[in-house]
């Protein structure tokens, strides 16, 4: 952490960016060393490392790094038929970094078919299943320079589904754990392909920033010694060094304001003491995530803009994709310790593309983690069968805890515009704005999906030693992590919301990028392409600056 | 520090930056395990509440002790109640939970109304026998004052000892976590004398 520059908000900055994670802690340090003054509004606060910590508690009842329903209550619903009720769904990062604080850190990039699959496939019914308006090979080299700047963990060509790619990992794998050993071993087995999980930890000492010591409090999780590449420990300390980016924490955006002639000239927030204030910018960038980017869109509604700012398609926080998760968890006679080192070791991609004669689309993948911390396994993970508490409960925690492992299958949801987040009618947050509300309902090909996968990885644990293994159900989402699709990019303005520049079709100075700019969702492990789409966004973006194009 | 973050920094910051103001490159890329073993230990050594009650009356903790001894049972190895779940609980309740007070409030009696339903001769869900207050808790499953004792119970048994419950780590050893701020291969048993990443030839 390092002084930074501070601008009054009455001084016109060249680019303001709502929220300071995956993609706004990348637009920040592209735009700044690129020479542009920039202000990064961030809702949360900056949390030094030395609060990270290990306690569960802290994580997941005090919500130290994540939204709380106390502050910004959410509202959820199956169906736009159903009445909402309140319930926290989505979940998000809310302090410097954001998400890539947190997160578990692994680091798939997305596969050639992932922008393509609508005109390989053909149409889905029910869905707005559409190709990407830019392919891997306008990616790559994107994904490339984000591995090297924020340090990335893996073994180039090790699976033969991987993607091309034109540089190897810039640090070899992470060691592997117990639960990777039996996940690999038994793939082999049964004629799949495992592979080191590429991970945004760093295996060893990076660029001045310290190797992974193993603690294995990733998920959920900040990194003490900032091993995890999240924009916290990477690229935000350069947008502060190039003194001309300001992160301004405690700022929660609820207004982008525009001019007759239909062009943004900044971002009304509140600041920590609840008042208002309106920084002033050429340009305005939106990285609020797949949730808060449609909100403030919605929230910026006006008589000129009555069903929200750069609405004229209405598809603005439709499309939610959250991604298609199953699990099985699995216990052996030997200790596995998985609650040491990063969550993941061992991934395969042989299902990326389930074969299209099942007569349902879909793809996925399949990693080896450690999924829950002790609290969290204790009241979570626990099986219909075994009772709920005394002393069966007690001796099953006794006995599982330390020789178990998830085998977890992520995978794509399709694009449903029911799926949505828009503002809900009666609920109001702790400033006075309109509650999100979300509504979902997995596609049933999402669902038939998760099950195919669940059913692959219990094949593969059949070729394991496991002793017992219990099925998750699978069952319709009520809960996200994963915030894709909300304002679609697009070549198309009725179609789409931004453009493959994340320019909105509607505003010409206003960007988007983040989770809600992509149009189909991967398979389901986002992060990475959140970034990489951000450092191709910041080329495009300063480009068109240079330009005088904004 | 950020200037916005109005934290003071702190001795370990303090040392990191005294660290790689030296300029030694050994320091500052092998700083992190020395330095959070070192605050690891020292947090563990410090950090313990004392076991006393602050928010729950004796009453109350009573009834709620006794749930949470039926929950985590104590049998060969220590549960509930050696973990001091009922002082995690008491804390929280003037920390992260305090919106759990009234919960309380209104629960136990629905417990101890449960209890004299089914066993009139015990007043209080404390006073019943073990089999009897299982009979009772069966019966609440799924109720407000069950799944509040139940998810405190399993938090206080198995939370970072700072936070008053799983005294000594009796709950951590029991499921067979360790604390430890690092760890290095092997972690388990099955990625000992692991060979390398090694595809089998193809046929």
């Amino acid at each position: 952490m390092n002084p930074q520059v501070t601008y009054k908000p009455s001084e016109e900055v060249d680019f303001v960016i709502v929220g300071s994670g995956a993609a706004g802690g990348v637009l920040a340090k592209e735009l700044s060393t690129a020479g542009f003054k920039v202000v990064v509004l961030e809702q949360g606060r900056w949390v030094p490392p030395s609060e990270f910590g290990h306690d569960e508690i802290a994580q997941s009842q005090e919500h130290t790094l994540t939204n709380n329903s106390q502050q910004q209550p959410q509202t959820f619903r199956k169906t736009p038929q159903d009445k909402a009720e309140k319930q926290l769904s989505a979940i998000y990062g809310r302090c410097v970094g954001g998400g890539t604080v947190h997160f578990t850190a692994n680091f798939w990039r997305f596969h050639e078919i992932d922008f393509i699959e609508r005109s390989r496939r053909g149409p889905v019914a029910g869905t707005a299943f559409a190709d990407w308006p830019l392919t891997y090979a306008d990616l790559e080299p994107y994904y490339t320079k984000l591995e090297w700047e924020v340090g990335v963990s893996g073994l180039a060509g090790a699976s033969p589904f991987d993607p091309y790619r034109s540089k190897p990992y810039p640090l070899p794998p992470l060691p592997v754990k117990s639960s990777g050993v039996i996940f690999e071993r038994a793939a082999w087995k049964v004629g799949l392909h495992p592979f080191p999980s590429p991970m945004a930890i760093l295996s060893q000492p990076y660029r001045g920033r310290a190797g992974c010591i193993h603690c294995g409090r990733c998920l959920g999780f900040g990194c003490e010694v900032g091993a995890k590449s999240s924009t916290l420990a990477s690229v935000i300390p350069v947008a502060q060094q190039t003194g001309r980016c300001e992160i301004r924490t405690h700022s929660y955006a609820f207004r982008v304001e525009t001019d007759r002639h239909d062009r943004a000239k900044g971002v009304a927030y509140f600041d920590g003491r609840g008042r208002q204030h309106f920084q002033k910018g050429r340009a305005v960038i939106l990285s609020a995530n797949g949730a808060e980017t449609p909100r403030l869109l919605l929230l910026s509604s006006s008589r000129r803009y009555p069903q929200g700012l750069a609405n004229s398609s209405g598809l603005v926080g439709k499309h939610l994709m959250i991604n298609g998760y199953s699990g099985v968890l699995a216990a052996f006679e030997q200790p596995l310790n998985d609650y040491s080192s990063a969550a993941v070791s061992r991934v395969l991609h042989d299902f990326y593309e389930i074969d299209p004669k099942l007569g349902f689309y879909g793809g996925g993948g399949l990693d080896a983690r450690f999924g829950r911390t002790p609290i969290n396994f204790a009241l979570g993970a626990v099986p219909p069968e075994v009772p709920r508490w005394g002393k069966a409960y007690k001796n099953w925690l006794a006995e599982t805890f330390s020789h178990s492992m998830f085998v977890t299958c992520h995978a794509t949801s399709l694009p449903v515009e029911n799926n949505s987040f828009s503002l809900d009618p009666d609920l109001k947050d702790a400033w006075g704005l309109p509650a999100l509300r979300m509504t979902y309902r997995d596609h049933p090909d999402d669902l038939k999906t998760v099950k195919y996968l669940q059913d692959r990885a219990l094949e593969l644990l059949a070729a394991s030693p496991a002793t017992h293994v219990w099925p998750q159900p699978v069952q319709e989402q009520t809960r996200a992590v994963h915030l894709l699709g909300t304002c679609r990019m697009g070549n198309d303005p009725k179609t789409s919301v931004v453009n493959a520049d994340h320019r909105t079709h509607d505003v010409p100075n206003l960007f988007l990028c983040d989770g809600s700019s992509f149009v189909t969702s991967g398979r389901g492990q986002p992060t990475m392409t959140i970034e990489a789409l951000a450092f191709r966004a910041a080329d495009r973006i300063a480009d068109a600056a240079r330009r005088g194009e904004i | 520090m950020n200037p916005n973050s109005g934290h003071e920094s702190n001795r370990r910051e303090f040392l990191v930056t005294g660290l790689r103001g030296a300029g030694g490159v050994w320091a500052s890329l092998h700083w992190p395990a020395v330095m959070v073993a070192a605050q690891h230990a020292a947090h563990m050594r410090e950090a313990i509440p004392p076991a006393k009650l602050e928010v729950l009356t004796a009453d109350q903790a009573a009834e709620i002790e006794a749930a949470a001894n039926r929950i985590i049972p104590t049998d060969d190895t220590p549960g509930a109640r050696e973990a001091g779940v009922i002082y995690f609980i008491d804390r929280a309740l003037g920390t992260f939970a305090t919106d759990s007070r009234g919960d309380y409030e209104k629960g136990l009696p629905v417990l101890q109304a449960k209890t004299r339903e089914l066993f009139p001769d015990s007043k209080k869900f404390s006073q019943a026998t073990p089999e009897q207050q299982d009979a009772v808790l069966k019966a609440l499953e799924g109720q407000p004052i069950f799944e509040l004792i139940f998810s405190h119970t399993v938090m206080g048994f198995l939370a970072d000892p700072a936070r008053g419950g799983n005294r000594g780590g009796v709950g951590w050893k029991l499921i067979g976590f360790d604390d430890n701020a690092t760890f290095a291969p092997p972690f388990g048993y099955y990625d000992r004398d692991y060979p390398g990443w090694q595809p089998p030839k193809e046929k």
